[in-house]
């Protein structure tokens, strides 16, 4: 009876094993197929020339480094807000009720679909008269991605042992000394993960700058100029009733994924080598 | 041993209350600590030996709700007076713990962390440090070739070597040791017994342990606590050859602890 029974759960963990990576595999390959054929060279060194939107010569280089500077721009500023936040709800608030309710704020916060964030963001614009630009499009991300990598940052700094501190402290240490040199050092790995992550989150993101980037086929070259981002430019060109377009969403789709992948590949290396001074 | 002939005291504690979660830890603690020796604590599990380490540091800080009453004057210094700063007391005296907690960090970058954050910039001078430290313990010739290796590599004795080197670095004047042996193999324990002897004419070591034998091997002069009270303090030779309270005697044939 318990061997059937074992033999019962363990056919139910390999099958959503199968579901979770045979889904991911799907996604790529669709990607992949529709997307190769369109993948040359020019779509990722031109920016659209014209006639690109009716299928003519051009790339995405616009919407890559659009991407890249408002998920870059986003991610530095939610760290500089994350990170003393986590530290400060840490080593100040401890056990605190009034910890608790930020947590418990900061769950929420991350629940809250970014289309939201982006309608909220978008409303302070109208109200000032701002235009869509790069500098919103990265304030935009940034309100989304900050309560996401404040929880994550909390919850690796939490594992942090207490014995770790308690030898900071016994050493002079300051509260402020301990949590900088011991307890983020401690956490490092933890904390790449989540910004990489949290990158990872930013630059795949269409609904919350829907209405505060823009969208232009040139580079910006400032912070208020209107910027491209990939979701924006996957999102336009599926909407084409040409298939030569709809190929390059596929293949700008392609561009994404693989900044992900280099992304995650990028935090594993890194992860592992700040691991070895991890204390277990 | 000439060990305690009237040596100047460093540390005395007078009339140390510790409450701690509404009971009394330490039930009014005076003692006399001798300036460069070594003075092991000994007592039953639960005696309020490490409670009393705790105050001389004031690691008891951390814990919430602690009342701490009395005086433990460093030289000329109360280490409970609400304004001491904390940072120059924990560098003018070390701890080490019972099981080793090196920082997660490269073997040099632990006993450079001391000086560094007591303001200690220069390179050439923390390069000194970490070599004079590491060869106090016993370690540099096991290290030296890997000082940039993470510190969580080496065995649980040589990270307690180094937990003690880490202390010296800052120059302290005294050493509270937290049977700092116990999560050690014998031959570990040994090392640092004999490095705590070699060092002892130039700190004032405090030594809380279980092990009579070791007591007997390394102390100059004893204390011993029993249920939060000082029953008997003295010249180790002296308490471990006539001890005057019955209760210490009891302890020493090992009738209780
Ligand atoms: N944080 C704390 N809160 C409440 N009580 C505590 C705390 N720490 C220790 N105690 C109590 O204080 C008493 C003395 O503890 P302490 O750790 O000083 O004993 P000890 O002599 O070092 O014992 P051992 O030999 O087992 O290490 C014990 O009864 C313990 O339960
Ligand atoms: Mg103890």
């Amino acid at each position: 009876m318990r061997r059937i029974e074992e033999a019962v759960f363990k056919a139910l963990m390999v099958i959503s094993l199968f579901i979770v990576l045979g889904s991911l595999l799907a996604v790529i390959l669709v990607v992949v197929i529709r997307g190769a054929p369109a993948l040359t060279l020019s779509m990722v060194t031109q920016v659209p020339q014209g006639g690109f939107y009716l299928g003519k010569e051009g790339g995405i280089l616009n919407a890559i480094i659009g991407s890249l500077y408002v998920a870059t721009g986003a991610t530095l500023i939610a760290i500089v807000i994350a990170l003393p936040f986590a530290w400060y709800l840490n080593q100040y608030a401890g056990k605190s009720r009034f910890a608790d309710i930020f947590r418990a704020i900061l769950d929420i916060a991350t629940g809250v679909p970014s289309l939201l964030y982006g309608a909220f963001a978008f409303s302070i614009m109208l109200a000032i008269g701002a235009k869509t630009s790069l500098l919103w499009g990265i304030l935009t991300i940034a309100l989304f991605i900050t309560p996401l990598l404040a929880r994550s940052f909390d919850e690796v700094i939490q594992t942090v042992p207490f014995k770790l501190k308690e030898a900071s402290f016994a050493l002079g240490a300051t509260r402020l000394e301990t949590v900088l040199y011991v307890v983020s050092r401690q956490a490092l790995p933890g904390i790449l993960t989540g910004i990489l992550l949290a990158f990872g989150r930013g630059i795949g993101d269409a609904a919350s700058i829907l209405f505060t980037a823009g969208y232009t086929d040139s580079i910006p070259t400032s912070l208020g100029d209107p910027v491209a981002t990939l979701p924006l430019a996957i999102f336009f060109q599926l909407g084409s009733p040409i298939p030569a377009v709809q190929a390059r969403a596929y293949a700008s789709g392609i561009i994404l994924l693989a900044i992900v992948l280099i992304l995650s590949v990028v935090s594993r290396v890194l992860t592992k080598r700040y691991m070895k001074y991890v204390i277990k | 041993m000439d060990a305690t002939e009237s040596v100047a005291p460093e540390i005395r504690v007078r009339d140390l209350h510790v409450i701690l979660e509404k009971r009394e830890i330490l039930k009014g603690i005076s003692v006399e600590i001798p300036k460069n020796r070594i003075t092991a604590i000994i007592g039953p599990s639960g005696c309020g030996k490490s409670t009393l380490l705790r105050c001389i540091n004031r690691m008891i800080d951390l814990v919430e709700g602690a009342s701490v009453t009395g005086e433990v004057l460093i030289g000329n210094v109360d280490a409970l007076s609400p304004g001491i700063e904390l940072t120059e007391l924990r560098r003018r005296v070390g701890m080490i713990s019972q099981t080793p907690n090196p920082l997660p960090m490269s073997i040099f970058d632990n006993i450079a962390f001391g000086p560094r954050i007591h303001g200690e910039r220069d390179s050439k001078t923390l390069d000194a440090t970490v070599s004079r430290c590491l060869k106090t313990v016993g370690l540099w010739n096991e290290v030296h070739e890997r000082l940039y290796d993470p510190a969580a590599k080496l065995s649980i004795g040589q990270q307690q070597r180094l937990c003690l080197a880490r202390a010296l670095a800052m120059e302290p004047e005294v050493l509270l040791c937290d049977e700092i042996t116990s999560a050690l193999d014998p031959i570990s324990a040994k090392h640092i017994e004999s490095e705590l002897l070699a060092i002892k004419n130039e700190y004032t070591i405090i030594f809380v342990t279980h092990i009579l034998r070791q007591a007997r091997r390394i102390a100059d002069h004893v204390i011993f606590l029993y249920l939060g009270e000082l029953v008997e303090s003295g010249p180790a030779a002296e308490i471990f050859s006539s001890p005057k309270d019955p209760r210490t005697k009891e302890y020493l044939e090992g009738v209780f602890g």
